[in-house]
């Protein structure tokens, strides 16, 4: 019963084994050449202003949350809307059901300013 | 073109969820949309929600139906353990305001928040399917991370809110690993189809997987009824947490662990009861012995309370571990009259309390009982049923749950339970005699006991005592909820 999994366990020794090799040979036998410009973080080719380990304003995290939220909305819709004819009546007020939810959701958000920048 | 036939489904068994899920949407709402600082109507209406429900619940008692293809059930071990998972809830939307209020992190979406974890935990109650179990248990516990570090302002809320959100989250990749490697050892998630797998096998013991797979889910509970050696949340988290939230924690979530881990053990897993049994037994030794052996040492009332909750987990371990008709309906009737007690002891603990969590040392309750005589009495009350002393309801639950134990021959399992008990008599007692013969240092001038908080106490008071009166009120319910597993 265990030997059906035996291909699972091959697929996961050959994937850390890739790693590592490739991560220990490169170290071992690969070039090393440092300049000043190679070592400096990389920033879409510009110099280099400030640090990289700024501080972010918690907001970003909050419309990076908010987005993640209603981006499921959108991915729940996708096969709902293939099968959208097959499913029929029953279909459309689950649909209906998950959207009010998520719309009270939205309105929640909306009115606890949660959408303002300033 | 065909069509894709919807199976029939019935929504009487998930009426309450339904219920509960759509009051907390309006209340939500109705937090966003109505202006002002006071939030209490909130609490009004989330109680006579939750009182509704109740009727709702009860309503199904007796009844037996099976809905989305029999992964929900309607039966009266669920409709049991719901009213259980209502009571806790209701006992603890009655003390939040006032608390809230003081501790200044009165916001609105505690009460939604209450009726989510609530929802949560009937499905983990009602759910005979491995997936549905873990969905309620994740609906409940998103809540409950959140309920803990309600207090924002407060960093030990933040703390127990944070360790409470890394360690759940670990403890259910537990047990989603369990549940996983039994579908894979079985080919199905449904109880009752386990079951039949598993009752086919020549020899279940000997299927590795399938045995991982029970014991990666049973450490999965163990955390989520924090039976030691998984409990090292369980302190800071209930510490830290506001203390209404403590209080429901402690009651609610806990039986709810408690109702998912009786049906999955005992419906799905019988065949193997012998080697489960073997694991619990120790679990139930080490959770009685390390929540009253530490809780022996604690100043802070509330970090006593929660080793002493580790230990109740402990005794309710020891009804698991017999798996008998009488162990497992002393842990119905247990888990409903500890809701009763714990809560009501915690209300005693916000009323005397002071603003900043400040005032909640054992110390601090000297000549409490000369100054107020009534709240007193009703705290005594609730450390005696803690304590397990006649004639409360703490009593004839652990009466029912160590006699489960000796009828299955668990005789040093339950002299381990009720040396424990007469451990924990001490730490009880400490608070008592702080209460009654020492002179008081306070006046007690600024405890306000509002409606809902005298309320609270006085259905806590009836909750622990009734049931050790007359104990067969309750008994027959919870003897009624076992018999279909």
């Amino acid at each position: 019963m265990l030997g059906a999994y035996l291909p699972i366990l091959l697929l996961v020794i050959v994937a850390i084994g890739f790693g590592l090799v490739s991560l220990v040979m490169s170290s071992l036998i690969g070039p090393k050449k440092f300049s000043v410009l190679k070592m400096s973080p990389y920033e879409s080719g510009c110099e280099p202003v400030g640090t990289g380990q700024e501080r972010f304003s918690i907001k970003f995290y909050l419309i990076a949350m908010l987005f993640i939220l209603f981006d499921i909305e959108a991915v729940f819709l996708y096969p709902w809307a293939i099968l959208y004819k097959k499913l029929g009546m029953f279909g459309l007020i689950e649909m209906g059901i998950f959207i009010v939810i998520l719309f009270v959701g939205y309105i929640y958000v909306w009115k606890k300013g949660a959408l303002e920048w300033e | 073109m065909d069509m894709i036939t919807i199976p029939a489904v019935n929504f009487t068994p998930i009426l309450p969820e339904i219920f509960l899920s759509v009051l907390a949407m309006v209340l939500l709402l109705i937090n966003v949309f109505i202006p002002g600082d006071r939030k209490a109507y909130l609490g009004y209406l989330s109680f006579v929600g939750i009182v509704a429900a109740g009727v709702l619940v009860a309503a199904g008692w007796g009844g037996h139906i099976e809905s989305f293809s029999g992964s929900v059930v309607l039966d009266n071990f669920a409709t049991f353990f719901k009213m259980i998972f209502l009571v806790s809830a209701g006992l603890a939307v009655l003390i939040s305001d006032q608390y809230m209020e003081r501790e200044g992190c009165n916001h609105g979406e505690l009460y939604p928040l209450i009726l989510f974890t609530v929802v949560g935990m009937m499905l983990m109650a009602s759910g005979t399917d491995l997936m549905t179990i873990f969905l309620g248990l994740e609906v409940m516990s998103v809540a409950l991370y959140v309920l803990a570090g309600f207090n924002r302002k407060n960093p030990k809320s933040n703390e127990a809110g944070l360790k409470y959100f890394l360690l759940g989250c670990f403890s259910t990749g537990f047990l989603l690993y369990g549940m996983a490697l039994t579908y894979g050892a079985t080919g199905t998630t449904r109880i009752a189809k386990i079951a039949a797998v598993v009752g086919q096998m020549s020899l279940p013991s000997a299927n590795i997987m399938l045995v991982a797979g029970m014991l990666l889910m049973l450490t999965g509970f163990a955390f989520k009824i924090a039976a030691a050696p998984f409990h090292m949340w369980t302190p800071d988290v209930y510490e830290g947490a506001p203390t209404p939230m403590t209080a429901f924690m402690s009651a609610g979530p806990k039986a709810a662990g408690f109702a998912a881990a009786l049906r999955i053990f005992l419906v799905a897993l019988p065949t193997l009861q012998v080697e489960w049994s073997q694991v619990l037994w120790v679990l139930a030794v080490l959770t009685m012995t390390v929540g009253n052996i530490t809780a022996l040492r604690q100043d802070n009332i509330k970090r006593m309370l929660a080793y002493s909750s580790i230990a109740h987990a402990g005794y309710a371990l020891v009804g698991f571990t017999a798996g008998n008709g009488t162990g497992t309906a002393g842990i119905l009737f247990y888990m409903l009259s500890y809701a009763f007690m714990n809560i009501g002891a915690f209300a005693i603990i916000i009323l005397v309390g002071k603003k900043g969590e400040s005032n909640g040392n054992v110390q601090d309750f000297a000549g409490f009982g000369v100054k107020h005589p009534v709240l007193a009495v009703a705290m005594s009350i609730f450390l005696f049923s803690l304590a397990g002393m006649p004639p409360t309801a703490g009593f004839i639950g652990k009466f029912y749950l160590f006699s489960g134990a000796i009828q299955q021959g668990y005789i040093w399992l339950a002299i381990i339970g009720v040396l424990n008990s007469a451990a924990s008599v001490y730490y009880y007692l400490r608070v008592m005699v702080f209460m009654y013969m020492k002179d008081p240092t306070e006046e007690f001038d600024w405890m306000q006991v509002t409606a809902p908080m005298a309320l609270c106490v006085a259905i806590s008071v009836i909750g622990s005592l009734i049931p050790g009166i007359i104990p067969s009120l309750i008994l027959q319910f919870a003897q009624q909820a076992i018999k279909l597993i």
